[in-house]
């Protein structure tokens, strides 16, 4: 086992984990504003890898271009699960709201097994491959990460430099008192939970120029999601980003040592001893 | 209580005298007709639907043809026509259980073909030994469901464990050089039994293996594992799984330019739509049970009997009913039906037993290859005549074409030469 060979399964790993951070960046979002645990987190993934599938497929529109389409439509899906499904159970114990996002799962889930049913799927977009020395990487990996980027910082961009974004910290950091100085709490919480679905939608649709999927490939990434959330600091977006990159590289790194198989096994073993020894995350809870 | 508790011993015995034998022909004697059902169950969706309609495809040809010659006349004269029942396994074990179930007790289904698979067909053969029924097993290869003492189940492809031997004897004749081998394998029965096999004929032979290592069913990403391969610098790559898991280890091994000098994947290289993966697809190796362009005929049948029609004829009327060439699997979906057909022809009588009598003796030469089963009681069923031909992808002017490259008796092209 040579260096080369270790740093191109660090490159490897540290690509695909930034994928997973925003993923797990919806998760924590809408847990950091509202409380609510989003168990439909992994069907709106599948949306998204749908959506830019489709947009591919038929109209053969650009699968980077059809992510902004997707990211619209994920946000729009978002305001419309909050006000259906949400909105009435926020203020009851947090059991109902996740029943209530469960429920949603499953719905989604099953429509689109009707549509689509469980065949593989592929984007087939190639923008060839980038070679240096023992890193070989496509660069779809490459453009992946580079939205990643771009996307946390136009998060960022929006939570501390607008108004908005000032206004959804606010009522994460106490309801009561935003409802007191004026901030339309509803909507703020409606717009946050569109903003979580939104970066899931882009997540789903990142994986889908990188791997095939199918209707239930959602809930591999919902799983991830939360052990990234759990380690990074639930409500933190900055710890998911982070939390990803620690799963991504551990992923690319462990098979290195021993059989793949062990990944999965290690990934939950940290979770628990996350869960045991640092609860709050390792960046700590909420922002 | 009582009555209860004679309730539930009469039961069993209700429900098992309504499996002892096919029942659907309607009485003997000259000028009757009747049918037979042949139950099955496909994988329209999921990860293995791509082979399983193939393999479906294939079947209802078969019954489509022989019905418009007038189906088959039993003994006593009856003429029986064929008519399939399937259903949607959805690539899912217990699915696959249910619904043989049904096919039998409820669409009283005379004889059964199994689902695309190892891992399903294994499922469905303790369902038709429980009730009596023969099936012909196809798109199923692990050795292991013939080790299981059933009589009544037959396979049709070539076992497992001689799938990836030849490959091994086809790297030995391309280069004395090439020893290191890596095993990469799809984490299931079928895939499990071929390299097993495999890596106990490599040892034999002297090869060096340099990675012994599987992914799990579904893995879409193989980066990590890619890495793996790399760092053990093997020579010759050898494993796989299923079409999608082989398609996708393929064009990701190429994407992170893997330098293996030979690579055989199982069941997705003769697939003809292992090609969309473009270049990723040259010079990649495939064991198939069967290929368009092999040489099985009447002249080729030596003391076998030749049975069904012409690799020519199969070949044509596939695509004039699917509008594309057929694979492996829908040959093998073929012939399942055609030994069914030749077997009720030998027995003369529907009835599962003698059929039974008929599989056993049965010594046949089809477009398909040589067709006869082991009768020991250790692998009943076991397919002893049929052999693998591998094929590669070679680019014929601009076009990727698939060749037969080994063994020399039935090759079309020679392999292409090692970098």
């Amino acid at each position: 086992m040579d260096a080369g060979q270790l740093l191109a399964s660090t490159i490897d790993g540290l690509i695909i984990g930034l994928v997973y951070g925003v993923a797990a960046m919806g998760l924590t979002l809408i847990f950091g504003v509202m409380n609510v645990i989003n168990l439909a987190h992994g069907a709106i993934i599948m949306l998204g890898m749908f959506g830019v599938y489709l947009l591919f497929q038929t109209v053969g529109l650009n699968p980077y271009l059809a992510i902004i389409l997707v990211a619209v439509a994920g946000l729009v899906v978002g305001l419309i699960m909050y006000v259906v499904a949400v909105h009435r159970v926020i203020n009851a114990p947090p059991l109902s709201s996740l029943l209530s996002t469960f429920a949603v799962n499953m719905m989604i889930i099953g429509l689109a097994t009707t549509a689509f049913s469980t065949t593989p799927r592929n984007v087939n977009y190639s923008l060839g491959t980038l070679e240096a020395g023992p890193v070989v990487i496509t660069n779809s990996r490459f453009a992946a990460s580079a939205a990643v980027i771009l996307v946390t910082a136009g998060l960022y961009l929006f939570l501390y430099r607008t108004r908005p974004g000032k206004q959804i910290r606010a009522v994460a950091n106490n309801r009561q008192a935003a409802e007191l100085m004026g901030i339309p709490s509803t909507r703020v919480l409606a717009f946050s939970f569109g903003l979580g679905t939104m970066l899931a939608a882009v997540a789903g649709g990142l994986i889908a120029t990188l791997f095939s999927f199918t209707v239930l490939s959602g809930s591999t990434y919902e799983v991830k999601s939360f052990v990234i959330v759990v380690l990074g600091g639930l409500g933190n977006p900055l710890g998911a980003l982070i939390g990803g990159i620690i799963l991504g590289i551990m992923e690319g790194i462990i098979p290195v040592f021993i059989s793949v198989t062990w990944v999965t096994v290690i990934e939950f073993l940290l979770f628990v001893l996350i869960l045991v020894v640092r609860p709050q995350g390792l960046l700590g809870a909420r922002h | 209580m009582v009555l209860v508790a004679l309730l539930a011993l009469a039961a069993p015995l209700l429900v098992g005298c309504g499996s002892q034998g096919p029942a659907q022909t309607t009485g003997g004697g000259g000028g009757q007709t009747g049918t037979a059902i042949i139950g099955f169950t496909a994988s329209k969706t999921g990860d293995l639907n791509i082979e399983s309609i193939r393999q479906t495809n294939g079947l209802e040809l078969w019954i489509k043809q022989v019905n418009e010659a007038g189906g088959v006349t039993l003994a006593d004269g009856t003429k029986v026509t064929f008519k399939s029942k399937s259903y949607d396994d959805e690539s899912n074990k217990d699915r696959v259980q249910e619904l043989y179930t049904r096919l039998v007790t409820g669409d009283k289904a005379a004889f059964l073909i199994s689902p695309y698979s190892s891992g399903l067909a294994d499922a469905a053969a303790v369902i038709a030994e429980q009730n009596g029924r023969v099936m012909i097993t196809t798109g199923a290869a692990d050795d292991a469901t013939y080790q299981k003492g059933y009589t009544l189940v037959y396979q049709l492809y070539t076992p497992a464990s001689r799938y990836l031997t030849g490959a091994i004897d086809l790297l030995g004749s391309m280069s004395a050089d090439l020893k290191k081998i890596a095993f990469v394998y799809e984490n299931d029965k079928f895939s499990t039994s071929v390299v097993l096999a495999a890596r106990a004929y490599a040892k034999e032979k002297g090869y060096e293996e340099v990675l012994f290592e599987a992914y799990e069913s579904g893995t879409t990403d193989f980066g990590p594992f890619i890495n793996k391969i790399q760092a053990a610098k093997p020579d010759a790559i050898l494993g796989g799984g299923h079409f999608q898991d082989g398609s996708t280890l393929a064009r990701q091994m190429a994407e992170k330019r893997v330098k293996a000098k030979f690579v055989a994947l199982l069941v997705a290289p003769p697939e003809p739509s292992f090609a969309e993966i473009g270049d990723a697809a040259l010079g990649v190796i495939g064991p198939s049970q069967w290929e368009p362009n092999a040489k099985y005929s009447k002249a080729t049948a030596g003391g076998a009997e030749w049975v069904g029609p012409t690799i020519k004829e199969f070949v044509q009327a596939y695509k004039d009913a699917y509008g594309e060439e057929p694979s492996y699997h829908s040959a093998g979906g073929y012939t399942a039906g055609l030994v069914v057909q030749k077997a009720i022809e030998t027995a003369g009588t529907l009835d599962t037993n003698k059929v039974k009598e008929a599989l056993d003796a049965a010594n046949l030469m089809t477009f398909y290859g040589p067709v006869k089963f082991d009768t020991s009681e250790k692998s009943h069923g076991l397919q002893s005549g049929h052999e693998m031909v591998y094929v590669q992808w070679q680019d014929e002017g601009g076009t990727l074409t698939k060749e037969i490259i080994w063994p020399d008796a039935a090759k079309t092209a020679k392999h292409l030469s090692i970098q």
